[in-house]
């Protein structure tokens, strides 16, 4: 039960290496590198992420990186190449594309021409390497993940990433696509962080979606951070269509202002091992947080959704559902926590986290949590694991339609309500054709 | 609106300040050394006389203990226990086992008395003291680290019910004892049930035999009352093959300034379709209104359903305390077995609980259901955290998880931690869990049948742990509601 891990693990160890190696080369100067060396001081106190650490009971991050990967080069021309033909899964969509390739933005292979007045996009080294004030700023402020430790890694090894700013009042119908890939040749280690501001009553849609080859075992560990002012509509969604060997660490923060519309979907098929964590903070009265999930695994996959749900003040309604579809020996894991603070009355927070084990040997772990110091407050969480229901099988079945058809019918049913948080009608389609494909894999 | 004047004097009696179990019993009594040590535990067993085996026992876990460290993962929040500046045995001075209640020490029977716990055979044949159960009980009464008492052992002896100390029971009949004792709550379970293991000094051993429905509820009756002395008592029910048995479990302790350590285990074992029913009222010291003193109460309490179709149910009342921290569980081993959690947790003042159950299902077809209600008032935290897993092998496994959380004024806390785990596509595990305040409309529509505010507000919460209540045994159903009907009155005004 000893608290300090006195032997480090080999990827602990090679962390450490990669830090002294590179600290004096990442972008940014003074206020940030005593940050990062800040953040990594925080990494080498407490280790890689265990079970032992209650947030990570059921990933245990230490286990799960037998090594940990160099950091990755920057792509060359075949990179680029592959870089150019990633984010496929949202083809036919009308989307600005930004690339972020083997963790640098790729400005020439990215469509940033014609941004819409009030829309600027960049890129995150550019912005460090000129000292830019206000990502300096809010790299300097308190985050809502600041606790975590695979974050502070982030923090302490991020280099690049998109920084888009929407103006108040300005809203912005084309989604932006920031398409994050791993392109190869060889496994190595990314670590992205892109910011996302969004003035007073101005509306955004931002879509990532992150993908690799499957043949390698890649390590990415990647961050966006939202912040909304008040007034603001954002809708992001996260489409995790990792290589099938691939180690993936996701952070997602969103600060919100008052009366914000926040609507999220995570949508994950792809990794070795995954892990999302999501930590939304409501600052302002009367937001409304959305965050859905749709996780289909399949062979020995994890998949692991982390939701922190933070209403620091009262009057904000939040809804999570999240579903998750389970074959072979995959094993999902729903964490979710609705904080009510000391007087944040009239919060109303509903959170659903339901499981579909299709085999004998998949595994789903839920721990839906309340944390309550308010009183007059409506706040509940329902959770389910169970099999395709027999009846609902077999009255399709009655009806002529084959065994597997009236089973395809009814997972996709199921996962459908989580994604129909997503707006954007496109993007709704393309994920609603990737969950078909996923399912006519099937056996 | 302004309260009544019945309803204030109501609460003013049953505020934590005037907690009124909290009297204290003067008589002499001969304790261990302070401290814990080897000594300690060998003192203990010297004490009780117990065979050599029960000793290497206890300082095996005694060992044990030494290398392990206070969890601290709990929502509690305590100063750190001095665990050598405590007595770890207590007993009424020149304490020889007695025949009959006759030598029994009179202030021993008073404060029993005093606490309405009827030992008195004669007394309770007659109907006198107990006019509102007509069903009678057996009581084994322990006082600090013996046991004074046990009522009705002929008659359980005709049924071949062994109903005794466990200290007794580890002299007369040692083969039960050995081949269970340990058994489901390993020594090295966690901190304080080892702790318990190597200084348990009294409890109560229970052996129905196959077949035999017992023809009594069976009773303990708890109470600390020497000034800085821990509880460590140890509880080992055996219900055999198609045996049923229904205990109940109470306890209460004087008021007094400093904390005082309650670590107890439970351990109940059922056979091919035997059935235990298991319930307590929990109603120790809670502290007074800024959270000085109370009891730390930190309880191992687990169920083996180790043959077919067997049961195990929990039902509990807590209501006292200033640290809970307790889990009764149920291992449902046997197919077809099934495991039950009742539960209402009221916590008022500083106190804070942290409380639920485990219901791991190993064998096939197995079933559980908890029902679970936390009412926080006052500056109290009030948390649940249950675990609710399925093993590869359980196939067929159902769950149903309900718990409640009402919160009673903006200073308290009310906390949900459930871990749901289906390693099995079988099982089907529902999960839910609300918290909310009264809500308006629930008490405009009983105002407007005419009830006052706090008639409405007794009503609502009255069925808001009705769910609960109606599991517990009729002689505690009436306790736990007037302990009910405190929390309530005392918080709403």
């Amino acid at each position: 039960m000893t608290q300090a891990t006195v032997t480090k693990s080999e990827a602990e160890r090679q962390i450490a290496d990669a830090w002294t190696g590179v600290k004096d080369r990442l972008p940014g100067a003074a206020p940030l590198t005593a940050r990062r060396e800040a953040a990594f001081k925080k990494f080498e106190a407490a280790g890689l992420p265990n079970r032992r650490v209650e947030e990570w009971k059921y990933t245990d991050l230490r286990a799960l990186m037998r090594d940990a990967k160099p950091l990755a080069q920057p792509p060359g021309e075949i990179g680029r190449v592959r870089a150019r033909a990633a984010g496929a899964i949202l083809s036919g969509v009308d989307l600005r594309r930004v690339v972020v390739a083997d963790g640098v933005l790729l400005k020439d292979v990215s469509d940033l021409g014609g941004l819409e007045p009030g829309l600027t996009i960049g890129s995150l080294a550019d912005a460090l390497t000129q000292g830019d004030a206000e990502v300096m700023g809010r790299l300097g402020a308190q985050s809502p993940a600041e606790k975590d430790v695979a974050f502070a890694l982030n923090t302490a090894f991020m280099g690049d990433g998109a920084v888009i700013r929407v103006a108040p009042g300005v809203k912005i119908a084309r989604p932006i696509h920031l398409v994050f890939c791993f392109t190869g040749p060889v496994p190595a280690a990314v670590f992205t962080r892109s910011l996302v501001s969004v003035g007073a009553g101005a509306a955004v849609t931002v879509v990532e979606s992150h993908e690799g080859p499957d043949g390698l075992d890649y390590q990415v560990n990647t961050a966006l951070e939202i912040v909304a002012g008040d007034g603001a509509e954002i809708d992001h969604v996260k489409i995790g269509t990792e290589g099938a060997a691939a180690l993936h660490v996701s952070t997602l923060t969103a600060a919100l202002g008052r009366n914000v519309q926040f609507r999220d979907l995570n949508f994950t098929i792809g990794g070795a091992a995954v892990r999302n964590q999501i930590f939304a903070r409501c600052d302002g009265a009367g937001s409304t947080l959305s965050l859905d999930g749709a996780t289909l695994l399949k062979g020995r996959q994890h998949a692991d959704a982390t939701l922190v749900v933070d209403h620091a003040i009262g009057g904000c309604k939040s809804r999570e559902i999240y579903k998750g579809v389970l074959e072979g020996e995959s094993r999902s894991v729903f964490q979710g926590k609705t904080i009510v603070r000391p007087d944040a009355q009239k919060t109303d927070g509903k959170m659903a986290s339901h499981a579909l084990l299709l085999s004998e040997t998949a595994e789903a772990d839920h721990k839906p949590e309340l944390e309550i110091f308010a009183d007059d407050v409506v706040c509940g969480h329902g959770a389910t694991a169970g099999a395709l229901d027999e009846d609902l099988r077999f009255y399709l079945m009655a009806r002529g339609i084959p065994k597997k058809q009236a089973e395809t019918l009814l997972i996709q049913s199921f996962v459908g309500e989580a994604i129909d948080v997503v707006a954007n009608e496109g993007v709704r389609d393309a994920l609603t054709a990737a969950v078909m494909r996923w399912l006519e894999a099937r056996e | 609106m302004p309260a009544v004047q019945e309803t204030v004097e109501q609460v003013r009696s049953i505020d934590v300040d005037q907690y009124k179990y909290g009297f204290e019993t003067d008589i002499e009594t001969e304790k261990a050394p302070k401290g814990l040590s080897e000594d300690t535990v060998r003192f203990i067993s010297a004490k009780k006389e117990e065979p050599a085996w029960m000793l290497e026992w206890r300082l095996e876990a005694f060992r044990r203990w030494l290398t392990m460290d206070e969890p601290t993962w709990a929502r509690v929040d305590y100063p750190k226990i001095d665990y050598q500046n405590a007595y770890y045995y207590a007993a009424p001075k020149a304490f020889v086992a007695p025949k009959s209640l006759d030598e029994v020490d009179p202030e021993i029977l008073k404060t029993y008395e005093k606490l309405g716990i009827p030992l008195r055979e004669r007394e309770i044949l007659a109907g006198v003291v107990r006019p509102e159960g007509s069903s009678r009980v057996a009581v084994d009464a322990v006082f600090d680290s013996v046991s004074v008492a046990t009522t009705f052992k002929e008659e359980l002896k005709k049924a071949g019910v062994i109903f005794m100390p466990i200290s007794e029971a580890i002299r007369e009949h040692p083969e039960l004892v050995q081949k269970y004792l340990g058994s489901v709550v390993p020594v090295s379970d966690n901190f304080f049930a080892t702790l318990n293991s190597a200084v348990f000094s009294d409890g109560s051993f229970v052996y129905i035999p196959p077949g035999v429905r017992c023809p009594m509820e069976l009773s303990t009756y708890f109470r600390i009352n020497e000034r800085n002395t821990g509880q460590f008592e140890r509880t080992l029910i055996i219900a055999d093959k198609g045996s049923y048995v229904s205990y109940l479990e109470g306890c209460t302790a004087p008021r007094r300034d400093e904390n005082q350590l309650h670590a107890a285990v439970v351990e109940l074992i059922a056979h091919d379709d035997a059935e235990i029913k298991y319930s307590t009222v929990q109603n120790w010291y809670p502290g007074d209104a800024e959270g000085k003193g109370g009891i730390f109460n930190f309880v191992t309490k687990r169920g083996d359903c180790r043959g077919a179709r067997s049961k195990i149910s929990w039902t509990q009342v807590e209501t006292g305390s200033a640290i809970t921290w307790k889990y009764p569980s149920c291992i449902l081993r046997g197919d077809g077995s099934r495991g039950e959690f009742y539960s209402i947790a009221i916590s008022n003042g500083r106190q804070q609980v942290d409380s639920g159950t485990k219901m791991i299902h190993l064998g096939k077809n197995t079933t559980s259901r908890i029902i679970s209600k936390g009412i926080a008032a006052g500056r109290s935290d009030n948390t649940y955290r249950g675990l609710v897993s399925a093993h590869r092998k359980a196939t067929g496994a159902r769950n149903f998880t309900n718990c409640d959380s009402l919160l009673i004024g903006p200073h308290c806390g009310a906390h949900t931690v459930p871990y749901i785990e289906a390693k099995n596509s079988s099982a089907l595990f529902e999960h839910e869990a609300t918290t909310s305040k009264i809500s308006e409309d629930m008490l405009f529509y009983c105002r407007q049948r005419g009830l006052s505010q706090e008639e409405a507000v007794a009503l609502v919460v009255n069925g808001f742990v009705k769910d609960v209540l109606q599991h517990l045994p009729m002689e505690f159903a009436v306790e736990a509601q007037k302990l009910i009907s405190i929390s309530l009155e005392g918080s709403v005004g």
